[in-house]
C-alpha cells in the first residue's frame, strides 16, 4: 500500500474534508453512546439542543468559544510556519497571571492609572507574557535545533507550577478563605457583557477581530508570505531571501500573544481572577480546533464554535441522559484524528501496490 | 537467434493518470548489450524497477530463461540471475569490499561467516572479468568508479546472468567510463547479457549491440546499433528534430565577480573549498567541470548567498557580500539551483507567489502589504514569456513537471521583477546543473537562455557534471576536485582526456 500525491487539491475536496470528518466522528461516537446504553438519536438531539438549541445555549457556547478561538489561532498561526506550539495552555495561564498582575487589586488598590490606559496595559502585558514564553522555545529551535514540541509541552507544567506558587504566595487573595486564588481584577477592567443576563462578553468580539486580522495578515502581507514560505520549505524560503529565523521568532511572538490574550480575556470577561482550574485544557483543545480549521484563521472561529457547542451540549446532555460528559472529549478527539486522515486523503490517494 | 534470456511482454504500469509504461514488449538475447534509451521520465527506470521486482506491473508478464518471473519479488529476480547496479552507490561505506559483497548472501542464523569461501569467490570472479579490487579495502576510501566496480562484482558473485546498469556513467570521469565499457565487453564475451540505461547518445552507440528507445512510456523504436546515427536516435527519443542552441557572438567584458583564495570548511568533501580563486567576466560563460561531490555544492552555496567563506574574500560588482541570499539577489545575482523541488521552489505555494518569491519585498510590496494585482500580472507575463505550461498561476508549483518548474526558476532569475521584458540584466548568473533531468527540448531552451543572457552582458557560471553541456556552452572551463580548483582555461585548449584526468585529481594534467 502506498500514498500517491494528487495534483492540486480541489476547493470542493478541501471543503468536503471537514464535513466528512465530522460525519465520521459522530458515527464513531454513536457507538460509545450506544455502549453507554442510551438512545443515540435522543442523545445527539440533547447535545445539539444544549449547545445550539436556545438563546441560553448559544450564549454559553459563545462564551466557551471565546478562549478557544484564541488558542486555536495560537496553534493555527504557529503551525502554518511549521512551528509546533503545544504550549498554548501555559501561555494562556501566563497571560492570565500578567493581566491580574497589571490590573489586579493589590492590597486593596491597583495601579493608579486611568482605566482605559490600564486596560490597554493589561492586554499588552498578557500578550507579551504569552509571546515571550513562546519566543524562548522558538529561539532554542532556530539557534540550537531544540525540538519545540518537547520544550513547549514541558513549559506548560513549569508555568502551571509557577502559577500555583503565585496563587499561594505573592498574588494570593487574602479574602479567599485560603483557596489558591489570585487577587481580583479591578472592576472597571471587566469586559462588558454583550447580551443581557448571559455570560457572553466583549472578549468574543476581540477574538473574532483577531481572527480576521490574522487571516488578512496571512493572505496579504509580506509577513504572511514569509510565514507560509517558511512553513512550506525553510530551505527554499531562505534561498528566496526570507529571513527564516526572524520569521519563526515573530511567529512565536504572535502565536504566544494570541494564547496570552486568551488568558487575559478569560479573566477580564468571565472569572475576574486567576485560579488553577480556569482552563479545562483550552490550550490543547486549540490544537484540535486549528487542525479542524485546516489552519485557516477564519475557519478557527467556526471550528471553535463547533467544539464549544459539543462541550457545552454534552454537559447539559449528561444531566438528562445516562451518558457521561466525557463523550464530548471522545467526540473532539475522534474529530481530530478523522480530520487529519481526511486532510491526508484530500492530498493523497491511497493505492494498493 | 537462440532462446532469449529475458522476455518482457506487454508491460504496463500507471501512476495515477500517468502511464509510465505502456505495453512494452522486449527481448534480451544472451551475450547482448541492450541499451535502453530515453529522456528523463520516458519510463526507463520504471521498466527496470518492474523487472527487478521493486514495482508490480499493472499488466504484462516477464520470463527469465524461459520461466515466468513472479512479480514484485526482488529476491526472485536475484535468484533468476538478474543483477542490478544502481546509479547511486548502495554500498555500506564503513565495511570492506568483501563484507559488502558477502552482505545478504548468508543466512543470519549461521554463527560464523564463511569469509574464506567468500574471498575465494570474490577473487576468482574479479580475475575472470578483469575487475581489480582489494577485498580488504574500506568502501569509504574507494573512488566512485571503484565503488561501481564493487557493485558490479557484487552482482556477478551472485551468479547474475543479466546485469542492469542504471545510468552508470553519470558519475564517472571519461577514463572511468572507458574502463567500464571494457569490462562490459568482457562480460558479454563470457555470455552475460547487459541492459544499459542511458540518455547519452554517443556512449549508447559505442557500447550497445541493440538500442530500444522509450518515449512517454512507449517503446517507439528498437534497432541494431550498427548503422544507426545520433540524429536518428535523437529524433526517436524526442519525437521531433531538436534545434541545437545558437551562440550569439559575445565579447568578454570586465570582471564582475572575484573569489580570492576562498576556503570553506565542511564535514564532507562536497561542502569544502580549499584556496579557490576565480574571476568571472561579463559576457563570458565559465564552466566548472567535476565529478559530483567535489566541492561544487560549496561553491554554488557561496555564490547564492547561502553560506559564507571561512577564509578569503568574495566580491560581486566590487563589493563584498555577506551570506544573505537577499543581498546577492539585490546585487544582481540570478541563481538557478540544482535542486528544483527543495531549493528552487516552494512546492505548496502557488505559481504566482513562487514567481515573485525572490522579490516579494521589492518591488512587489509596499508598506508590508503584497501588491497582489501587480504581482499576479507579473507572474502571468512570466508564465507566458517563458512558456511555463501545465498550470495557471494559482496552482501549487509542486504539480508542475521538472521542465516547467525550471522554466519558472530561470524566468524568475533572468527577469528580476522588472515589468518589461529585457529591462533587467543580471550581473552574474549562477547555474548549477541547470538541465539535470530535463528533456531535450527543455535542455536546448535553458542553454539558449544562458547564451542569450551572456551575449547581452551577464557573467555566467555554469556548474555541471555533463561534459557535453560544458563543451557546448563554455568559453572557459575550470575543473574542481576535492574542493580545489584547476584554474580556468579557454575551452578550446582542453582535450577530453585532460579534463578527465583533472576531474580524477591528477594535478599536473595541464
Amino acid at each position: 500500500m502506498r500514498l500517491e500525491a494528487r495534483g492540486a487539491v480541489s476547493p470542493a475536496m478541501a471543503l468536503a474534508a471537514p464535513v466528512v470528518a465530522v460525519a465520521f466522528t459522530l458515527a464513531v461516537a454513536a457507538l460509545f453512546v450506544a455502549w453507554a446504553g442510551a438512545p443515540v438519536g435522543r442523545t445527539y438531539a440533547l447535545i445539539f439542543e444544549g449547545g445550539f438549541g436556545s438563546r441560553f445555549a448559544w450564549s454559553e457556547t459563545l462564551t466557551r468559544a471565546t478562549p478557544l478561538i484564541l488558542t486555536g489561532l495560537a496553534a493555527a498561526i504557529a503551525f502554518r510556519a511549521r512551528l509546533y506550539n503545544i504550549g498554548a495552555e501555559g501561555q494562556l495561564y501566563a497571560g492570565a497571571l500578567a493581566a491580574v498582575a497589571v490590573g489586579g487589586l493589590h492590597g486593596g488598590t491597583g495601579f493608579d492609572l486611568p482605566p482605559a490606559l490600564l486596560l490597554v496595559a493589561m492586554f499588552a502585558a498578557a500578550a507579551l507574557a504569552g509571546g515571550l514564553l513562546m519566543a524562548l522555545p522558538a529561539f532554542a529551535k532556530t539557534r540550537f535545533g531544540v525540538d519545540e514540541v518537547v520544550t513547549t509541552l514541558l513549559l506548560n507544567f513549569i508555568v502551571l507550577l509557577f502559577v500555583s506558587m503565585m496563587l499561594d504566595g505573592p498574588m494570593k487573595d487574602p479574602a479567599a478563605m485560603g483557596w489558591p486564588q489570585s487577587v481580583a481584577l479591578r472592576e472597571e477592567l471587566e469586559l462588558p457583557k454583550l447580551v443581557e443576563r448571559t455570560r457572553v462578553h466583549a472578549g468574543l468580539l476581540i477574538a473574532i477581530g483577531l481572527a480576521v486580522l490574522s487571516w488578512t495578515a496571512m493572505r496579504a502581507t509580506t509577513f504572511g508570505f514569509e510565514v507560509r514560505a517558511v512553513g512550506a520549505n525553510p530551505r527554499a524560503a531562505r534561498f528566496a531571501g526570507v529571513p527564516v529565523a526572524r520569521t519563526l521568532l515573530l511567529v512565536a511572538l504572535a502565536s504566544g500573544a494570541a494564547a496570552g490574550l486568551g488568558g487575559a480575556i478569560e479573566v477580564a470577561g468571565r472569572t475576574g481572577y486567576v485560579t488553577l482550574d480556569m482552563s479545562p485544557g483550552y490550550g490543547y483543545t486549540g490544537i484540535v480546533i486549528a487542525m479542524l480549521a485546516g489552519l485557516n484563521p477564519l475557519g478557527v472561529v467556526a471550528a471553535a464554535v463547533f467544539v464549544a457547542g459539543v462541550l457545552v451540549g454534552a454537559d447539559s446532555m449528561s444531566r438528562a441522559a445516562s451518558v457521561p460528559t466525557y463523550i464530548a472529549d471522545v467526540i473532539v478527539a475522534v474529530a481530530l484524528i478523522a480530520m487529519l486522515v481526511a486532510a491526508l486523503a484530500a492530498r493523497y490517494r491511497i493505492r494498493l501496490r | 537467434m537462440s532462446e532469449p534470456v529475458l522476455r518482457l511482454s506487454g508491460i504496463t504500469r500507471r501512476f495515477g493518470a500517468l502511464v509510465a509504461n505502456d505495453g512494452i514488449t522486449l527481448d534480451l538475447a544472451a551475450g547482448e548489450v541492450l541499451a535502453l534509451l530515453g529522456e528523463n521520465g520516458a519510463g526507463k527506470s520504471t521498466l527496470v524497477s518492474i523487472l527487478f521486482g521493486h514495482y508490480v506491473a499493472d499488466a504484462g508478464t516477464i520470463e527469465a530463461f524461459g520461466r515466468p518471473l513472479p512479480p514484485g519479488d526482488p529476491a526472485a529476480a536475484l535468484a533468476a540471475g538478474i543483477g542490478m547496479v544502481h546509479q547511486h552507490s548502495t554500498l555500506a561505506d564503513n565495511l570492506t569490499v568483501l563484507d559488502n559483497v558477502m552482505l545478504g548472501t548468508e543466512p543470519l542464523w549461521r554463527p560464523l561467516s564463511r569469509r574464506r569461501e567468500g574471498r575465494a569467490r570474490l577473487v576468482a570472479t574479479a580475475e575472470r572479468f578483469g575487475l581489480a579490487v582489494d577485498p580488504d579495502a574500506r568502501v569509504a576510501r574507494l573512488s566512485v568508479g571503484e565503488r561501481q566496480r564493487v557493485e558490479i562484482l557484487k552482482a556477478l558473485t551472485r551468479d547474475a546472468r543479466v546485469l542492469i546498469l542504471d545510468e552508470p556513467t553519470a558519475v564517472l570521469t571519461p577514463q572511468e567510463s572507458e574502463a567500464l565499457f571494457t569490462t562490459l565487453r568482457g562480460m558479454v564475451a563470457e555470455g552475460l547479457s547487459v541492459i544499459f540505461i542511458s540518455h547519452k547518445l554517443d556512449e549508447v552507440l559505442r557500447v550497445s549491440d541493440r538500442i530500444a528507445v522509450l518515449r512517454t512510456g512507449r517503446l517507439v523504436a528498437a534497432m541494431p546499433s550498427r548503422g544507426t546515427s545520433k540524429a536518428a536516435l535523437a529524433e526517436a527519443m524526442v519525437g521531433r528534430a531538436v534545434a541545437p542552441p545558437v551562440a550569439k557572438p559575445h565579447a568578454r567584458g570586465d570582471v564582475v565577480c572575484v573569489l580570492d583564495r576562498v576556503a570553506m570548511r565542511g564535514e564532507r568533501v562536497g561542502e569544502r573549498l580549499d584556496g579557490v580563486s576565480l574571476a568571472l567576466h561579463a559576457g563570458e560563460i565559465t564552466a566548472i567541470a567535476g565529478v559530483a561531490g567535489n566541492g561544487q555544492a560549496a561553491l554554488v552555496d557561496l555564490l547564492c548567498g547561502m553560506r559564507a567563506a571561512d577564509a578569503g574574500s568574495v566580491t560581486l560588482g566590487g563589493a563584498a557580500l555577506p551570506a544573505d541570499p537577499r543581498g546577492w539577489i539585490d546585487a544582481g545575482a540570478a541563481r538557478i539551483p540544482d535542486d528544483r523541488r527543495e531549493v528552487g521552489t516552494l512546492g505548496d505555494l502557488p505559481v504566482w507567489e513562487n514567481a515573485i518569491a525572490e522579490r516579494y519585498r521589492r518591488p512587489f510590496a509596499s508598506g508590508g502589504i503584497v501588491r497582489r494585482r501587480s504581482a499576479r500580472a507579473y507572474a502571468r507575463r512570466l508564465v507566458d514569456r517563458y512558456d511555463v505550461r501545465g498550470a495557471g498561476i494559482d496552482t501549487p508549483v509542486r504539480t508542475l513537471s521538472g521542465g516547467n518548474m525550471q522554466k519558472l526558476i530561470v524566468g524568475r532569475a533572468l527577469s528580476g521583477g522588472a515589468s518589461k521584458p529585457d529591462a533587467y540584466l543580471p550581473t552574474l548568473i549562477v547555474a548549477s546543473q541547470p538541465t539535470w533531468g530535463l528533456d531535450a527540448g527543455a535542455v536546448a531552451w535553458v542553454h539558449q537562455q544562458l547564451l542569450d543572457a551572456c551575449a547581452r552582458g551577464s557573467a555566467v557560471l555554469l556548474v555541471s557534471e555533463d561534459l557535453d553541456e560544458i563543451f557546448a556552452l563554455a568559453d572557459r572551463i575550470a575543473v574542481i576536485h576535492g574542493g580545489r580548483l584547476v584554474p580556468p582555461r579557454p575551452a578550446k585548449q582542453w582535450t577530453l582526456a585532460e579534463i578527465g584526468l583533472a576531474m580524477a585529481g591528477v594535478r599536473d594534467a595541464a
